[in-house]
């Protein structure tokens, strides 16, 4: 069971209850949302790397050394 | 000499937990300091910490940050949020016995003005791409800051072990 702790910096007194079903369901929902976002990140950074994978593939192939290219990206 | 930082409470986790709050934080301070030592439940890797002001949770918050995970760099920021995001959390799916350090800095937090607060947080994890992200933060409402919450972003739980230190800060 998840549970919410507050604790009272005036008493010092830790207050420990079950969450609400309310508070389960926006946690959930939360948590979700989050996790789509953070997918998204991931797949957004995926692609650019990818992108500069292959856009210094391509750089290799005319020609230029791994000195060259890494001058270009810095 | 004058004590200028000084523990007010703190809270290390037994079992797992949904939330940490601090209420009634009291206003014979300056400045706070939240120092966290946490690791969520999340079955995949990486997991942020939400905080809340005041328990608020409307989209007031936001940010600036700079990370690396030592193979990329990046920046971002955030406007609107309804959190502040406190990222680079270490999860279920991290080594063993390995937390996530963050620590956060609320200076002035009894002015009746928008709160700018700072935080770095370092997921150590033993591994080469381990995360940091350093983050400027703005709670923009007004109003003495009373009470923090903290929330993994996905979690839902923080696991046992998980440390909550808040200190207060005097001038004098």
């Amino acid at each position: 069971m998840s549970v919410a702790i507050e604790v009272n910096c005036e008493t010092g007194v830790v207050t420990e209850r079950p969450l609400t079903a309310e508070e389960i369901a926006a946690n959930e929902a939360a948590a979700a949302q989050a996790a789509a976002a953070q997918h998204e990140a991931e797949v957004a950074a995926a692609a650019v790397a990818e992108a500069k994978a292959n856009a210094e593939a391509k750089l290799a192939a005319l020609g230029l050394t791994a000195e060259e290219i890494a001058a270009l990206t810095k | 000499m004058p004590s200028t930082y000084q523990l007010i409470s703190s809270n290390v986790l037994t079992t797992t937990a949904a939330s940490v709050t601090f209420s009634a934080i009291p206003s014979t301070y300056t400045d706070l300091v939240l120092r966290i030592s946490a690791k969520t439940d999340r079955a995949n890797a990486n997991d942020g910490i939400k905080l809340l002001v005041n328990g608020s949770s409307a989209s007031v918050y936001g940010e600036r940050n700079v990370n690396g995970n030592g193979a990329t760099a990046g920046s971002n920021g955030n406007a609107n949020l309804a959190y502040g995001a406190l990222r680079s959390g270490a999860t279920g799916a991290s080594t063993a016995n390995v937390f996530s350090s963050t620590e956060v800095y609320l200076p002035n937090y009894n002015d009746a003005t928008i709160h700018p607060f700072g935080s770095i947080q370092v997921q150590e994890d033993n591994s080469t791409t381990a995360r940091i992200f350093a983050t400027a933060s703005t709670f923009n409402t007004s109003g003495a800051i009373t009470s923090l919450t903290l929330n993994p972003e996905t979690g839902p739980n923080f696991v046992s072990g998980s440390s909550f230190y808040l200190y207060g800060i005097k001038n004098s």
